[in-house]
């Protein structure tokens, strides 16, 4: 089933005066559930773009846009705040936990925003936590966690509604290689679970665990590639 | 459900912030807990100023009119007053015929004589003529021995009753009851002492005063006086309705023409009451201006110190937007977060202000009114949710990728 259709997507950027920039030149994309894609490209191609539109943090100037079948393109804020908070788990390379929160409370975070009653939150968090290997860590705040940790905890924060896509931008670019690599072991078992997943990335080898990869140049898609059988799919040019 | 939980979690999120910083936090409410103080601490000083008019205007009697040449309180050119023709004991006769609504009429004139005992002398005092019905017909109580009888008054006797003040400067440490005092020339017997007014009317209350029988002062000082009647209204009365009665008895004892004017007036201690809080009510909206002011350069510093919050947390907003914080949300973390600091500034403000108000008891009678513990709180709360507005609403609009990427 198809969950993300993106059609003639362009995404231009005014930076006053008369020059604009064009990020996104037409992107035509579809990706179906329990997917694991990677979406790959040099710095300027646009995929950072590309990832917010995806991720409903940002709308696109032209094009449409459909989540679940539902036209997501013109939006407003809120109802874009709701798409965010049911559908989409983000995972940043930066973690982005709150910092004065401990681990259970951040999990809990979107759950509070849905309007979960507390025990059901509770239970779902724990289980989230328990699920990325936290269960003993639950009480800790982020500072008091190591990398691979604190990324853990937001996996588990982006696993808790059970989204339709988990939306990882270079998720391992603060780890080291070695807990890098743990992260993705992790991704894949996610994957294998049934959640669909949509990885940003510079890296080859990271891009490597998905099944399909997307490469990004200049705002256009210039190569579209199932990983496993190494055979291109779809070539733009 | 949504908004309770997204206001249980604004709540956590305030006092997280707070305990975080600590020392900003107090810094910034303490121009809310100044602000409150002066709030405070002026209405305390105006309920204290209120209490003592009361207490003040009581002296005059709560249900007695005063039949007057002259106004209490009065817009007019007081030349008009000061050639009306003098009240004379002739209309007190008539009140006490014709009026069917009251309870005790008493005429007194009055003059300053100097008063003394042995070597103890009180150069002011104000000598009242009356007749035994004035305790019935004034705000007066009796704190030692009797006031006159009717035979002692119809007789002219030399007995009188002497006010607290009279009491406390001729008779220090002795009991008066029985001596006699010399008012201008002639001696007097007291045979009661008044109980003290205080309050702001200091000459026109009876501490002052000595009363002796309305004959005995026609005698000595003279009969060609003006007079001012005191008069009772009955119990139950309504003191309007008093107040027509005495003024149709008085205008045609006085010979008026309908189409005359009044050429006396009835005053009564609500005329004060109603003229004074007029005043009051000028003091209290000047004063709680000014203390306004203290409470909105707190504000000013609320919704200062709310635009750094937001700046710093830019990216804690980011987190929260993109997981699925509303505009609403964010808006409602921040005006609770101003909210609390504001409420717990004013709580602080109360805290300082009330053993104040109780040291401020000492020098005027006075508390500190509940409604104004309520309206405090009220007005803490507002200033938060005034002052986070601004800040709260940039917050609530930031673009979550902006948001995100801001270090």
């Amino acid at each position: 089933m198809e969950i993300i259709k993106l059609q003639q997507i362009k995404k231009y950027y005014d930076m006053g005066g008369a020059e604009e920039v064009h990020a996104l030149r037409g992107i035509d994309l579809s990706i179906g559930q329990n997917e694991y894609v990677a979406i790959m490209g040099p710095s300027g191609s646009g995929k950072s773009t590309l990832m917010n539109i995806i991720g409903c943090l940002d709308t696109p100037t032209s094009g449409l846009y459909e989540f679940n079948k539902v036209n997501v393109s013109q939006m407003n804020d809120d109802q874009l705040a709701k798409i965010r908070n049911k559908e989409i788990g983000f995972v940043f390379q930066t973690f982005n936990l709150l910092a004065r929160s401990n681990a259970l409370h951040n999990v809990e975070l979107p759950l509070i925003y849905a309007g979960i009653n507390k025990t059901e939150r509770r239970r779902l968090a724990m289980q989230a936590l328990e699920q990325v290997g936290l269960a003993d860590r639950m009480m800790h705040k982020p500072n008091e966690l190591s990398g691979g940790q604190r990324q853990r905890v937001a996996i588990a924060r982006a696993l808790v509604t059970h989204p339709s896509i988990i939306l990882a931008d270079e998720p391992t670019g603060n780890l080291d290689t070695k807990t890098g690599d743990e992260i993705m072991m992790l991704f894949e078992e996610i994957h294998k679970k049934g959640n669909t997943i949509i990885l940003v990335t510079h890296e080859e080898y990271i891009a490597e665990h998905a099944k399909r990869i997307i490469r990004l140049r200049d705002g256009l898609i210039e190569v579209d590639e199932i990983v496993n059988h190494r055979k291109i799919l779809n070539d733009v040019k | 459900m949504n908004f309770i939980y997204e206001i249980k979690e604004g709540l956590r999120i305030a006092f997280n912030a707070i305990r975080a910083n600590k020392l900003r936090s107090v810094l910034t409410t303490l121009g809310i807990v100044i602000g409150i103080v002066s709030v405070t601490m002026m209405a305390t000083a105006i309920e204290g100023v209120d209490r003592k008019f009361q207490e003040s205007a009581s002296a005059f009697g709560a249900n007695v009119l005063y039949v007057q040449k002259f106004p209490w309180v009065g817009h007019d050119d007081w030349s008009i007053y000061r050639n009306r023709r003098d009240i004379s004991l002739k209309i007190a006769e008539d009140i006490q015929q014709h009026a069917t609504l009251i309870e005790a009429v008493a005429a007194n004139v009055m003059t300053v004589r100097p008063t003394q005992y042995e070597d103890r002398n009180m150069k002011n005092a104000f000598i009242t003529g009356t007749t035994d019905q004035y305790i019935y017909a004034s705000g007066t109580t009796l704190a030692d021995g009797r006031f006159f009888s009717q035979e002692e008054s119809n007789g002219g006797r030399p007995v009188c009753v002497i006010g607290a003040n009279v009491y406390e400067n001729l008779f220090p440490n002795q009991d008066p009851i029985g001596k006699f005092v010399k008012v201008g020339s002639l001696p007097y017997q007291i045979i009661g002492v008044l109980e003290k007014q205080g309050g702001l009317f200091g000459i026109f209350t009876s501490d002052n005063r000595v009363y002796i029988p309305l004959k005995s002062f026609m005698n000595q000082f003279g009969s060609k006086r003006n007079v001012t009647i005191n008069v009772a209204a009955k119990k139950g009365a309504d003191i309007e309705d008093v107040k027509e009665e005495l003024r149709g008895v008085v205008r045609k004892s006085r010979g008026l023409k309908p189409s005359d004017a009044d050429d006396f007036n009835i005053n009564e201690q609500e005329l004060l009451v109603t003229t004074f809080s007029g005043f009051t009510a000028v003091i209290a909206a000047v004063g709680f201006f000014i203390t306004g002011l203290s409470l909105f350069v707190g504000g000013i510093g609320i919704m200062n110190i709310m635009f750094v919050s937001v700046t710093e947390r830019t990216k804690e907003i980011g987190i929260r937007k993109a997981i699925g914080a509303k505009r609403r949300t964010i808006l409602i973390q921040f005006l609770i977060e101003s909210s609390i600091i504001c409420l717990l500034g004013g709580l602080l403000g109360l805290m300082i202000s009330y053993p104040l108000s109780l040291l401020a008891d000492k020098i005027l009678p006075t508390a500190m009114p509940l409604s104004i513990v309520g309206i405090a709180i009220l007005i803490s709360l507002a200033v938060g949710v005034i002052s986070g507005f601004l800040p709260a609403y940039r917050a609530s609009r930031l673009n979550p990728v902006d948001a995100l990427r801001y270090e």
